[in-house]
């Protein structure tokens, strides 16, 4: 029978199309209606609140700040998480199962957690660090952590990196060892070796690490609404106020969308790139 | 004084011993063959000739210097690996010309020889493939001319040949020889393979648990093996009254042996056939000229020269 493969699949076919599509169809037509502080939500047709998010400069502004913050986040985790997984890979047996788990672990910590974490640690005056390193006298002022975008951007970077690192280490299990020694019998240094033969090598992990971490990153929540709160937004945790606060819920829901299809945009673009670059050498 | 020489060279990981100490100089220019079934120690060997693997004990000179003191990345030695490691992000000609880019070798001289190298090894036409887009044998001949371009004094061979399928085995082995004898590098290969090495080699080191059994050529270690080890290993033997005797050199007579056919298994250019004597189950292997042979369950006597 030429349709029992998606007579099977048709289960699974409803449950994503209830879960998954009418809720986000139903948020793309939210954002087509219209919003009174004293009338609601009108379901009427209207490009308005899609001319508020296009031409307001405070959206454009803040949809900047979501993808620099992103960026910053992805190129930090790539710096910090592509080394990481290089040296967890070259450790002994013990060692190696020990630092993955402490690599790791956090991701099994809330990301709230985490993130107050770092408040306690920095959050304005009564930060331990703060206290500590104005005490001792090597900053006059407190270090600007709280609702900065260097604090996202750190807090960030530490929840994302175990994404990295994994993707990393997937790459850089698929390595013959045996490739590291051909360098080296023909004369590359160490330095050489990493450069030229390992890094091109994990160059598709690392991307994929990054589109992983920069999706992640451009529509995290939690971090950006503790560290940045309400004096540093971002996308979501605008669509958030507008949908909890505010109670312009056509608004947010444009806000959202818009966060959607660019998150998208940039991450099937940025795929399709790392395929095609790669699909020769790597097949 | 030989060209490389290895003086009691013995590699210990724990309590088991790979290599104990092994003695063997190579003189230049030659092919020289460690042979062994595996774990008997000849890729450890390798590799401490390489430098990957640091000797418990003894030493290894090329041309009366120490090479232990020497870098890994400063020995200058070519190397075929089991898996070619060849590097999968470079094309052919980048593959060949790393060697030569660490040795800062000027590009325009660089181009000429690895251009010469690829032809010598047949691959002229394949400069701008990737490793993945060819087969098994190409890639072989990738990771040989990627060793050869460098002009090694020496050329280390692990198992280059053990991927490729029986019939491009042979022939590698016949252009490998070839490719050996026209730029003379003095060459180790390591193998389980007994053909091959008894194929390619000048001399083969027979080894087994760590020791050299047997040094010498290939028809001087099989037609007088110095162990029963080495006489199993590099083909089959029959012991018969006491005696070794290799299966192809018993023929049928009228008068010897007497005996019965019990199995015979015809294999193209030759028959192999067991026999049941007073002296227990004999092998022998007769040539197919086309002219009838005993069948099975058929008495025959057996025969062969006394040594």
């Amino acid at each position: 029978m030429k349709s029992t493969p998606y007579l099977l699949s048709l289960p699974a076919l409803l449950l994503f199309g209830a879960i998954v599509i009418i809720p986000l169809v139903m948020t793309v037509l939210l954002s087509f209606h219209d919003w009174g502080q004293y009338k609601g939500i009108e379901p009427v047709f209207t490009l308005k609140n899609w001319r508020e998010v296009f031409t307001d400069s405070y959206f454009l502004e803040m949809f900047w700040r979501t993808f620099r913050i992103a960026f910053f986040v992805t190129l930090f985790a790539a710096l910090l998480g592509a080394p990481e997984a290089y040296i967890l890979n070259r450790m002994k047996s013990p060692w190696r199962g020990l630092f993955l788990l402490v690599i790791l672990g956090p991701l099994l910590i809330s990301v709230v957690a985490r993130t107050l974490g770092w408040a306690l640690l920095f959050g304005g005056n009564s930060g331990l660090i703060n206290k500590a390193l104005v005490s001792m006298g090597v900053i006059s002022a407190p270090l600007p952590f709280m609702f900065t975008e260097t604090g996202v951007i750190v807090a960030l970077t530490h929840v994302l990196m175990p994404y990295m690192v994994l993707a990393v280490w997937a790459a850089l299990q698929r390595l013959d060892p045996q490739v590291e020694n051909a360098a080296v019998a023909l004369g590359a240094s160490p330095f050489t070796v990493v450069r030229r033969i390992v890094l091109p090598q994990v160059m598709p992990g690392i991307l994929s690490g990054a589109i992983i971490v920069f999706a992640l990153a451009a529509s995290a929540f939690a971090t950006p609404a503790i560290i940045g709160g309400r004096r540093l937004k971002v996308a979501s945790t605008l669509a958030y106020d507008e949908f909890l606060n505010t109670l312009n819920w056509p608004l947010g829901a444009a806000v959202a969308v818009l966060l959607l299809v660019a998150l998208v945009a940039i991450v099937v673009g940025a795929s399709r790139l790392v395929e095609r670059r790669y699909a020769q050498v790597f097949g | 004084m030989s060209f490389l020489s290895l003086e009691g060279l013995s590699k210990r990981f724990g309590t088991h011993t790979a290599v104990d100490g092994l003695t063997l100089s190579v003189e230049k220019g030659e092919f020289v063959s460690l042979l062994g079934p595996s774990g008997c120690g000849k890729t450890t060997t390798l590799q401490m000739i390489a430098g990957f693997v640091e000797p418990s004990g003894g030493a290894i000179r090329l041309e009366g210097r120490d090479l232990l003191a020497v870098k890994p990345a400063k020995r200058g030695l070519g190397i075929v690996f089991q898996s070619y490691a060849l590097f999968p992000h470079m094309t052919v000609v980048e593959n060949v010309a790393f060697g030569l880019e660490m040795q800062g070798v000027a590009a325009a001289e660089r181009t000429r020889r690895v251009g010469e190298t690829l032809e010598l090894v047949g691959l002229g036409a394949f400069t701008g493939r990737y490793p993945r887009q060819m087969s098994g044998g190409q890639q072989q001949r990738v990771a040989l001319a990627r060793a050869l371009v460098i002009r090694p004094q020496i050329l280390l061979l692990d198992e280059p040949l053990s991927n490729l399928d029986a019939k491009l085995r042979e022939e590698m082995q016949i252009e490998l020889r070839q490719i050996q004898r026209t730029v003379g590098t003095t060459t180790i290969l390591v193998t389980h393979d007994q053909a091959e090495a008894m194929a390619l080699s000048d001399r083969v080191v027979v080894m087994n648990h760590g020791r050299a059994e047997q040094i010498g050529p290939p028809h001087e270690a099989y037609e007088r093996p110095a162990t029963p080890f080495v006489a199993n290993f590099l083909g089959r033997t029959n012991l018969v009254n006491g005696t070794t005797v290799r299966p192809e050199k018993i023929w049928f007579a009228t008068s010897g042996l007497a005996g019965k056919v019990r199995t015979r298994i015809f294999q193209g250019n030759h028959w192999l056939y067991q026999v049941e004597t007073a002296g227990g189950l004999v092998t022998v292997i007769r040539q197919n000229t086309g002219e009838a042979m005993p069948g099975e369950g058929e008495a025959v006597h057996l025969a062969w020269a006394a040594t």
